[in-house]
């Protein structure tokens, strides 16, 4: 008796809307069973994750705040991954971002510049992550090379260069020496939308993004061709599709959102660019394009999830001890169980009885 | 010539990691799955080494404590990808972000701990040779068995009816599978092959290269790991070559800032990272008439009864 993999004769829909929930009921089970190694209280601890955050205003605005860079880097990321592109250097092109609008903002700081310094950062900060998401895809169409591997060295890249400009040039004078650059002037932050609040521009900026994704991918030919480039690579061709171009435009895309979230990161919530500026954001929107489904709607939902888990994991750890790798496990296992669970929308498993083995084994 | 002496062995250290993590992936993409979960079994190995050997005080317990832990993540891997079906790019990328935070939670004990590392080779009068001496007969035993398994790895593909089962697996599984032979089984092996591998090759780092467990301390070396097989073009030959070359550009880096020259450190580290990118679109560019990847790489396979 075996149980065995079967193709179904078309994809369950039923599976498809169900299938995120599964897989986040199936990672909570499986966290019950972590906290319980860990020898803390799994109800308390759970808790302390999913509901606590969600009681007290502060922190239903820090969530906001956290989904913001994970909505943008995922909705572009979904874009690559339609396409078959895989961009997996969302946290490099991040911090690219981060580092070009900051430019403007270490190099007007105490001058009398006006208000168009804000909007020059956020436009540099989408065009250096473009260019250097441009990097892997030329590296791709022109040569051939894994765009995984490169898109991922030049995360490496990026977190050193900006180590050395905060440690360097841009340091603060007055900052103690640590690595971190002088607050930013007001003219280079993104405005709060409450007055002593923590939700900010950036996330209307979001919102505007998640539209502008649903549009393109629903609505236009380009998103058309994205999606059967991807998913349907030989009829594409027959489509006269330029599946190269398609790539490019689609990293280009990506590496322009990671890096307007990396430097409405900068600007808003942290004010200074520093080492560390990113928990992760660029690998953790990867989770959310997939919990998400790849689709607008769901990469906004999904990114709201894992924002929860950032602020639940911060006060388990707070109240409870529970460190915070927790949080990362987490994530991880979800990612696994989204993945697994996409699988039987295809499949379906099979109990086969008759023990027809083939006597040729290998030997 | 002490520095040239001095240069080589570190040259070596560095190498071995790395050398040992993509020999487990070439067999594994041989087979014609492509795990990108190196680095993520690489830390995990790491961190349960480190906890091995600390709790035991046996480097070799410890490497075990490495090994099965790698192995243990390549069968979730290949659970997922060959009994599930599900995408290997996915995959890897999920068991690299699941070993990140295992490695840290198990880890978390043991930050700021020492042990003693790997005791190296002395064989009296031949170990004091000058030169050579050393870099022959003075390593830890990871050097000599790395070597060891990439020779051996080279024979089991070549030399053995086995070997080429498995290569044929990777090349067209519809065939491998139509004579009869049980393709997701193979390939099941010859994951956990990898990740016992990559296990050990992270276990080496907190055991020998340097005796403290640091959370992230693998630094990418899975991913150069990956590189490395892309580079070697799956040859276990070219693969040498090509981890000793890596091993002698972190080296040179580290020397380099040593030597003051006058570039900031984060440029000379970041030198690793960019000799990747940049080999990797040299060998790409330079493979004219098709890829010498493995033909069925990274494809699902779900056999028709």
């Amino acid at each position: 008796m075996q149980l065995v993999l079967e193709k179904r004769a078309e994809r369950s829909n039923t599976i498809a809307l169900v299938s995120p929930l599964i897989a986040i009921g199936l990672t909570i089970v499986t966290m019950v069973v972590l906290f319980a190694i860990l020898g803390k209280n799994p109800l308390l601890a759970l808790h302390a994750y999913f509901i606590a955050p969600l009681t007290d205003g502060y922190s239903l605005q820090e969530i906001a705040v956290k989904a913001t860079p994970l909505v943008m880097i995922a909705i572009g990321l979904s874009l690559c991954y339609l396409a078959n592109a895989w961009n997996i250097g969302a946290e490099g092109q991040f911090l690219i971002g981060a580092v070009a609008g900051s430019w403007i903002a270490v190099k007007t700081q105490g001058t009398d510049a006006g208000a168009w310094v804000l909007p020059a950062m956020l436009v540099l900060a989408a065009a250096a992550g473009a260019l250097y998401a441009l990097i892997p895809a030329i590296c791709k169409v022109r040569f051939g090379a894994s765009e995984i591997l490169t898109s991922l060295m030049l995360v490496y890249v990026a977190d050193l260069f900006l180590d050395y400009l905060v440690r360097g040039p841009w340091r603060d004078p007055h900052g103690f020496n640590f690595p971190t650059t002088a607050e930013f002037d007001p003219v280079a932050t993104v405005p709060l939308l409450i007055e002593g609040g923590r939700l900010h521009l950036g996330s209307i900026i979001a919102l505007l993004v998640v539209a502008a994704a649903a549009i393109l991918l629903g609505r236009t030919i380009k998103g058309f061709e994205i999606r059967v480039v991807g998913a349907a690579p030989r009829a594409a061709r027959f489509g006269g599709f330029n599946a190269n171009q398609l790539i490019v435009l689609t990293f280009a895309i990506s590496g322009a959102l990671a890096g307007l979230a990396g430097i409405i990161e900068v600007s808003g919530p942290v004010g200074h660019l520093q080492p560390g500026i990113s928990p992760g954001y660029g690998f953790t929107a990867i989770i959310v394009a997939f919990l998400g489904r790849l689709n607008p709607l769901g990469i906004l939902i999904a990114s709201l999830f894992l924002a929860l888990t950032f602020i639940g994991g911060e006060q388990a750890q707070i109240a409870m001890k529970i460190p915070l790798d927790v949080t990362k496990v987490f994530q991880g296992i979800l990612l696994f169980y989204v993945l697994a669970c996409d699988s039987l929308i295809l499949y379906r498993f099979k109990l086969v009885f008759s023990n027809r083995q083939v006597s040729r084994g290998a030997g | 010539m002490a520095l040239v002496e001095a240069i080589i062995l570190a040259v070596l250290a560095a190498s071995t990691p790395l050398l040992i993590a993509a020999t487990g992936e070439l067999v594994a993409e041989r087979s014609g799955v492509l795990n990108l979960g190196v680095e993520g079994m690489m830390i995990v190995g790491a961190a349960c080494g480190f906890a091995g050997a600390w709790l035991t005080g046996s480097i070799f317990i410890g490497a075990l404590f490495g090994i099965v832990a790698g192995m243990l993540m390549s069968l979730v891997f290949a659970l997922m990808t060959l009994g599930l079906a599900v995408n290997q790019v996915a995959t890897g990328l999920a068991l690299t972000i699941l070993g990140i935070g295992l490695s840290g939670l198990i880890g978390a004990g043991f930050v700021g701990e020492r042990i003693t590392p790997a005791a190296h080779l002395a064989i009296p009068v031949l170990t004091d040779i000058p030169l050579i001496g050393r870099v022959l007969f003075g390593e830890d035993g990871f050097v000599y068995f790395s070597i060891a398994l990439i020779v051996g790895v080279w024979w089991f593909l070549y030399r053995t009816r086995a070997g080429l089962i498995l290569r044929a697996c990777g090349d067209n599984h519809v065939s491998a599978h139509a004579l009869g032979y049980p393709v997701l089984r193979i390939r099941t092996f010859a994951v956990m092959f990898g990740g016992a591998c990559a296990g050990l090759a992270g276990a080496y780092l907190p055991l020998a290269y340097t005796p403290f467990f640091i959370p992230g301390m693998t630094a990418g070396r899975g991913w150069i790991a990956l590189a490395l097989v892309v580079f070697s073009s799956w040859r276990p030959g070219r693969l040498v070559v090509g981890a000793y070359l890596f091993g002698a550009v972190t080296i040179l880096q580290l020397h380099a800032q040593g030597w003051g020259v006058g570039i900031p450190s984060q440029f000379m580290s970041a030198l690793p990272y960019l000799a990747t990118v940049i080999v990797l679109v040299l060998i790409s560019r330079a493979r004219t008439g098709g890829s010498t990847a493995p033909a069925a790489l990274g494809t699902v396979f779900v056999p028709d009864r």
